[in-house]
């Protein structure tokens, strides 16, 4: 195989110019089907037995619950890749992850807060799948804290990486804590190798709402790429190159 | 340097070496070995104030307190733990000598957690009586001497990367505090069945778990972190 075309993308100038190509793709395209899916979502799903019209906040909720942890994995991910082979970018894609991660767990936070009102009649509930979220909300904020207290960047995405290497562990508490625990929290109801516990006419949107919020979040990646790039490299004279 | 000195020691050898080395520092400064204990003890005492003294209102929260205590307890003292050497030159050497630096790093938190986290452990039973708890200390301190060790090893984590950082305290607590969640929550449980009179085996074997995996774990993160700190 020829792996050419991965080196030059690894590249800060090359990464530079994709990413600023790919941005507005991944905008529109997410736009477009975040807007049909919360149509959807909204006015022609039918409403669910039990839970009513409240449960429309799924449509919120999953796919930022379940972005978060991915956006973490992928973090951590990237970060051994640079603390492996020493590979900048791979530093600048994890430092790039931090603030989308914190924002989708945020959002997750606080949708299932919101959800939680009506159906468990608390806005917060000290249960195993909140608090390992919550945990992970305060793992993203300490990577982020780290990183800002060293001067030397190449420090500070070394320091960062082994942070965010050894709180991967979070990642699958927080994925099987409705499996490991007697959580208060529902099970998993949405399964994409058997068959899902919810209605064919709730998935679609649902899945296309995914979609489109990882889609936006890589259009958010792409922009923070953009940022640490122009960061690192901003005395770098392909820059001056692009900009004449 | 001749190949012949680059060559790795016995580890345990080794081992044996740096014990002794921290354990001779440690008894020359007694102050500082017992500032963690009296910390951890000050801090037990402050829930009976702050809260109802009423000892079975105490025994109710009693898990907690203790564990949130030799959390607190174990953050000060590893804040400790790596400086002087960063700061006097040890650490470069140990860097340098060519033998593994993750294991002269495990050595070292083996002999903090012996000088910070064993204290505790033996105090708890004591402590745990001031706060109503009678029963089971057996399991409180077994489960405490578990995960004390845990706590050590992911404070000696966060501690090699704040070293370099000339105030790291407040964010050691901020990144250490979320990964040692998961041992509050077993900890306290353990304890809380020790009070119930249940049978806490099955936490004590995750608890014991999750230190055989820190063991293994954790040295490499802490000689990664070191080599940062102290370019």
């Amino acid at each position: 195989m020829n792996w050419v075309w991965f080196h030059k993308l690894a590249s800060p100038p090359s990464a530079y110019v994709f990413a600023t190509r790919l941005r507005p793709w991944l905008f529109w395209v997410s736009i477009v089907m975040m807007l049909w899916s919360g149509w959807q979502a909204l006015f022609v799903v039918p409403m669910d037995y039990q839970q009513k019209d409240a449960f429309r906040i799924a449509y919120v909720h999953v796919p930022a619950a379940s972005l978060s942890l991915m956006v973490y994995s992928m973090m951590a991910i990237a970060a051994a890749i640079g603390l492996i082979w020493r590979m900048k970018l791979a530093h600048a894609v994890a430092a790039a992850c931090a603030i989308p991660g914190t924002i989708l767990t945020v959002l997750a936070l606080v949708t299932g807060s919101l959800w939680g009102k009506p159906m468990w009649g608390a806005y917060w509930v000290w249960d195993a799948r909140l608090t390992s979220e919550l945990i992970l909300l305060f793992l993203y904020l300490g990577y982020m804290a780290l990183r800002a207290s060293f001067d030397d960047i190449s420090r500070a995405d070394r320091a960062s990486a082994i942070l965010a290497i050894v709180g991967i562990v979070n990642v699958p508490i927080v994925k099987f804590s409705v499996v490991w625990w007697n959580s208060l929290h529902q099970g998993q109801t949405l399964s994409i190798f058997s068959e899902s516990k919810m209605d064919a006419s709730m998935i679609t949107p649902l899945l296309v709402m995914m979609l489109a919020f990882l889609m936006f979040f890589g259009a958010a990646l792409c922009d923070g790429l953009r940022a640490e790039i122009l960061r690192r490299e901003r005395n770098a004279s392909w820059l001056s190159e692009l900009n004449q | 340097m001749t190949p012949a000195a680059r060559s790795t020691l016995n580890p345990f050898k080794l081992a044996a070496v740096v014990l002794q080395r921290e354990l001779r520092l440690a008894m020359r400064r007694w102050d500082q070995v017992l500032q963690p204990l009296i910390f951890f003890i000050v801090i037990v005492t402050l829930f009976p104030l702050a809260t109802n003294p009423e000892l079975s209102e105490l025994r109710r929260i009693a898990p907690g307190i203790l564990w949130v205590a030799a959390m607190l307890a174990s953050l000060l003292a590893a804040d400790g733990l790596f400086r002087p050497d960063v700061e006097d030159g040890t650490m470069e050497q140990w860097v340098l000598s060519g033998q593994p630096l993750s294991w002269l790093l495990l050595v070292k938190s083996f002999a903090h957690w012996l000088l910070t986290g064993l204290p505790l452990v033996l105090v708890a039973p004591a402590v745990a009586i001031s706060l109503g708890v009678n029963a089971g200390s057996g399991v409180i301190m077994l489960a405490l001497a578990l995960g004390s060790g845990v706590l050590t090893l992911l404070g000696a984590v966060g501690a090699a990367l704040t070293v370099g950082l000339r105030r790291g305290n407040m964010l050691m607590a901020l990144v250490v505090l979320p990964l040692e969640m998961p041992v509050l929550i077993f900890g306290a449980q353990a304890v809380q069945s020790a009070i119930r009179l249940e049978s806490a085996i099955g936490i004590i074997n995750l608890l014991g778990a999750i230190l055989l995996l820190s063991i293994i774990l954790t040295p490499f993160a802490m000689s990664a972190a070191i080599r940062v700190s102290i370019e």
